[in-house]
């Protein structure tokens, strides 16, 4: 699908805003004709690398090229891109028409010509003869229509797509982004697509960029993503996922849920630490047979319209989702098996939580702007620089927030079959990251503390 | 129903109340008896009489300047307060809140130390007062309510609007003209017609920085009046005529935004 | 030299810059000059003579706390009466109330001095001696609708979602308002009191033409101080209502800015 000419190149782009940095070196090239979405959730920076493309924002650091010329200061008139606003952004003191030859009145075209090429785009958008009407009159999908006919009108080279369907209901989106699909066939204008809804970018792309926290966790085709996530984070969100804690036995086999299973992947250090991701509809449950390699009891089942969506809960105490043509009643004991090819095997991203701190005095160290007690800090002289070692199951969460020593709020759940892991971002934006039994909601403000004997300290 | 009619009729003695005093110069407008109260029968001798000037010239003249700077302060206040409600809307949320309550200040003083502090200014720095004087004294107060109805405009705009000019091709000052003014145009025709009002409306501020090379405006020409003792009689019909003019004007934009709303 | 001029125009934040240095000038420097001519006397020495004569001159105290007690009243009867009409209006079809709305706010588009020229005219017609009584009425007929308007504002924008919730949780209409209604509306009020105890203090000629000149207030002693040419004095008079005006302003914070929103009348 990829073709060799590129549209958009993106290079070590970063930005801030004040000393937040919410875009960390962003490399990303597309090319011409492509329909690339940059998925998601809120807040990922998404929003922020598209205003960057668009020249709404100029990059703290980093070069855009567009069409060849290296266009990281141009301002956004200048650049031969077209935006369709998440909330239209039509000007309300003009009508259809006058929206729509916007564009092309600034580029001062002949009358008659911005005449034909208004009605030709109207007739692409499926919006013949609205040309005199109020564009608070329309209809939420109307305005969207619009929305994208003013950009398309212009012939841009790139059309980036804000959310554009995210105010619209789920029966219209579904319609739109056929429309969209067909519309990026016909026009032969290259695409990038923002959304924060992974089901439309499978739908849509050609090319999927995951971003989460100012950082691209994968770039890949729609099957790439889905079937091959490079780590728990897009595993997570792109679909649903049972993922574990495993550890790489040796080459094509892996241990999670207290058993082995043969799989596919290869290059991991024996014994390695990794997570394992397994699609719900990858696992088969059946009648408890000597053909299961995990047995289980069904603790739920829901019908979902086309399958059923069934929790089992091992002996050993994991949970595993599961969707199945058949329906198991909750209670019932069930066998299961995976296939070595649908077992995804990731890197961990990191193994415990580390900083950088400083001692304070004989029995604590400085780190996350915080004093905490420590029972090796006597080992170090005072002022110097240590590495800080904190596992993931001995950061404590409390309800209030006067409990512990600092402030966070949960920033990301992951569920893990038999325990979640949390990612809790502190006060001054540094991210914990934290293993618990514990229930919490996403959102959550709660007090942290850290146990003297576990913060582990080693000289830089 | 008891209670739908006791809040009716209590709405209603309220208002008669309110309109009591009004009702009076309205009525005492057609008859020409020199003291407010007396009924000589009716005439309409006195409205006449406000559009021949001649002997009433220095109220024809106290309506003029009074007209003129009402007319240049809410102008002026008007672009100065756009200009300045359009950068406040840029600025950090941090510096936003500061800026309103700077804004603020201006409204929140009571006449009368506007009036002694711009008093103060114009002497210290010797400025000979007069119409300047007055005109800068009203856009003083004028501006901060300007900026206070341009700004919430701004808010409820779409964010992207601007964006979009550019994004289509619009340099920054043409998507300033074709797109931001024409949006903020409402708020920028109530701010003008609010410093319009309060301008031609003022008096205490207008007292203290109009000097004394004999420049009158309705305010102070009402007020020399009420000291001497007595009203000038053509001022009933001039108030009745500029009453009557901002009710139509009111219910007319109160109809039309009732209609538009439906 | 061009291009940079611009870029800073382009800022849009930069806009700003003009009200700013206009503020400095007509707001801030002629506050400065007051507290300036307050602590310094006519020949321009340092003194705090000033501020003494108003401590120890009977005369000047006394109008000052006058002028504190008739505003209070007013502010007061402006409440009383005030609440009921604009809890009304909030009770009423929006399009209607609007109109009402509209009715009492309309007075103020006559001239303040021809409306009270009319009262005295009002007063004498119905025999009513003018003094103390006609000056509160006097007043309270000035600003009562600056009382009515941000009430309503705020009781009409009440959540019915909230008084609906009281309901269901087993109030009757008489604690419905006492315990959901009337806490709500208490920012709108600050509002009114704002919007109407200063301005009665300073206001002068209300005073002089409802009483014949045998009441003065505050803002009368301000305006004839200037008048008479003792400067000093006249800006130390209005040091202590400047002080009056930060101290209200502080004590009701966020409400003073709401006040000012809310004077927005149109």
């Amino acid at each position: 699908m990829r073709q060799t000419t590129d549209i958009i190149t993106v290079e070590h782009l970063s930005h801030a805003f004040g000393n937040k940095t919410v875009l960390q070196d962003i490399n990303l090239s597309i090319g011409k004709g492509e329909f690339v979405t940059i998925l998601g959730p809120s807040g990922c920076g998404k929003t922020t690398l598209m205003r960057l493309i668009a020249g709404f924002l100029k990059a703290s650091e980093g070069k855009i090229s567009i069409a060849g010329h290296d266009m990281t200061t141009t301002p956004p008139h200048l650049r031969p891109v077209n935006t369709v606003f998440q909330k239209y952004a039509l000007f309300p003191h003009l009508n259809v028409f006058q929206n729509i030859a916007f564009g092309l009145n600034l580029k001062k075209l002949p009358k008659e010509e911005i005449q034909k090429k208004v009605k030709q785009v109207l007739k692409i958008v499926i919006m013949t003869d609205y040309e005199e009407r109020d564009v608070d009159s329309l209809s939420g999908g109307q305005q969207q229509r619009v929305a994208i006919a003013r950009a398309i009108v212009n012939k841009p080279e790139v059309l980036l797509l804000d959310e554009p369907l995210a105010a619209l209901d789920h029966k219209m989106r579904k319609d739109m982004q056929m429309e969209i699909k067909a519309m990026h066939k016909k026009l032969n204008i290259t695409f990038v697509y923002i959304t924060h809804d992974q089901e439309e970018a499978l739908t849509l792309s050609d090319r999927i960029v995951v971003m989460s926290e100012g950082v691209i966790q994968q770039i890949g085709t729609p099957t790439e993503i889905y079937n091959e996530p490079k780590n728990s984070f897009v595993a997570d969100f792109i679909g649903e996922s049972n993922i574990l804690n495993g550890v790489m036995i040796h080459d094509e086999l892996v241990e999670f849920a207290g058993h082995r299973f043969d799989c596919v992947d290869k290059g991991f250090a024996e014994n390695e630490l990794v997570d394992v991701v397994v699609r719900p509809e990858d696992i088969y449950i059946f009648e408890m047979s000597e053909a299961a390699q995990l047995s289980g009891q069904v603790t739920s089942s829901i019908f979902k319209g086309v399958h059923y969506e069934m929790t089992v809960i091992t002996p050993e105490g994991f949970e595993f989702l599961i969707q199945d043509y058949h329906c198991f009643e909750p209670g019932h004991t069930v066998g299961l098996r995976v296939k070595p090819f649908d077992i995804q095997v990731m890197k961990k991203e990191r193994l415990c939580n580390s900083f950088v701190g400083t001692i304070v005095d004989k029995s604590h160290v400085r780190f996350l702007k915080t004093n905490f007690k420590c029972n090796s800090a006597h080992k170090f002289p005072i002022g110097s620089k240590v590495r800080v070692a904190v596992e993931f199951q001995n950061v404590i969460l409390h309800d209030s927030e006067e409990e512990g020593v600092l402030t966070g709020v949960v920033s990301f759940i992951l569920y893990k079959g038999d325990h979640f892991h949390l990612t809790v971002r502190t006060k001054d934006k540094r991210n914990l990251y934290v293993q618990t039994n514990d229930i919490w909601d996403d959102g959550d403000t709660i007090g942290i503390s850290i146990s003297p004997e576990s913060i582990h300290l080693e000289p830089v | 129903m008891i209670k739908r009619i006791l809040s009716t009729s209590y709405l209603g003695i309220l208002l008669v109340m309110l309109y009591a005093p009004i009702l009076i110069i309205i009525i005492f407008s057609f008859t020409e008896a020199k003291v407010l109260g007396n009924w000589t029968g009716f005439s309409l001798k006195l409205y006449t009489s406000i559009f021949q000037g001649g002997i009433h010239h220095s109220l024809t003249s106290a309506l003029y300047n009074t007209l003129i700077i009402g007319l240049i302060a809410a102008a002026a206040s008007t672009v100065l307060g756009t200009i300045a409600a359009i950068g406040i809307y840029n600025l950090t949320p941090k510096s936003q809140k500061v800026m309103q309550m700077v804004n603020t200040i201006p409204i929140l003083n009571p006449d009368i130390i506007t009036a002694i502090s711009l008093f103060l200014l114009f002497v210290s720095l010797s400025i000979s007062q007069g119409y300047t004087t007055v005109i800068l004294a009203h856009i003083t107060f004028c501006t901060p309510y300007v900026v206070l109805s341009v700004l919430p405009r701004l808010r409820r705009m779409n964010p992207n609007l601007y964006e979009a000019a550019l994004d289509l091709g619009a340099t920054p000052f043409l998507a300033v003209r074709r797109i931001l003014l024409p949006e903020l145009k409402p708020g920028m025709i109530s701010g003008f017609i609010l410093a319009f009002t309060l301008s031609i409306d003022d008096f205490v501020v207008t007292l203290f920085t109009i000097g004394n090379e004999g420049l009158e405006t309705l305010s102070t020409y009402i007020y020399a009046d009420a000291r001497r003792g007595g009203l000038t009689p053509e001022l009933r019909p001039l108030s009745a005529i500029i009453f009557i003019s901002v009710l139509v004007l009111l219910l007319v934009i109160n109809q039309r935004a009732a209609k538009k709303k439906l | 030299m061009q291009q940079k001029v611009l870029t800073f125009l382009g800022r849009r934040r930069n806009w700003t810059i003009p009200y700013v240095l206009f503020l400095a000038f007509f707001v801030l420097v002629p506050m400065v000059l007051i507290v300036f001519y307050a602590f310094t006397n006519a020949e321009g020495a340092f003194t705090f003579a000033n501020i003494q004569k108003f401590w120890i001159h009977p005369e000047a105290m006394n109008t000052f706390l006058y002028s504190v007690v008739v505003a209070l009243i007013t502010t007061f009867l402006c409440i009383l009466i005030g609440y009921p009409a604009a809890y009304i209006l909030s009770k009423m079809e929006a399009r209607k109330a609007k109109l009402l709305v509209i009715l009492f706010i309309l007075p103020m588009w006559i001239n303040f001095l021809i409306r009270t020229l009319a009262t005295v005219a009002l007063f004498d017609f119905f025999k009513i001696p003018l003094g103390k009584g006609a000056l509160i009425f006097g007043m309270v007929y000035n600003f009562l609708p600056f009382m009515i308007y941000p009430i309503y504002n705020i009781l009409q924008k009440t959540d019915q979602n909230l008084i609906e919730a009281a309901q269901d949780l087993g109030a009757n209409p008489r604690q419905v308002f006492l315990k959901t209604v009337f806490p709500l509306s208490i920012p709108g009020i600050t509002s009114g009191v704002i919007m109407v105890f200063m301005p009665v203090i300073s206001t002068f000629a209300i005073a002089e033409l409802l009483t014949i000149n045998n009441i003065k207030l505050f803002g009368t002693t301000l305006q004839e101080n200037i008048y008479n040419g003792t400067w000093n004095y006249g800006a130390a008079l209005s040091l202590v209502m400047l002080l009056l005006i930060g101290i209200t302003a502080l004590l009701n914070g966020e409400g003073s800015s709401r006040a000012a929103e809310e004077g927005n009348l149109i």
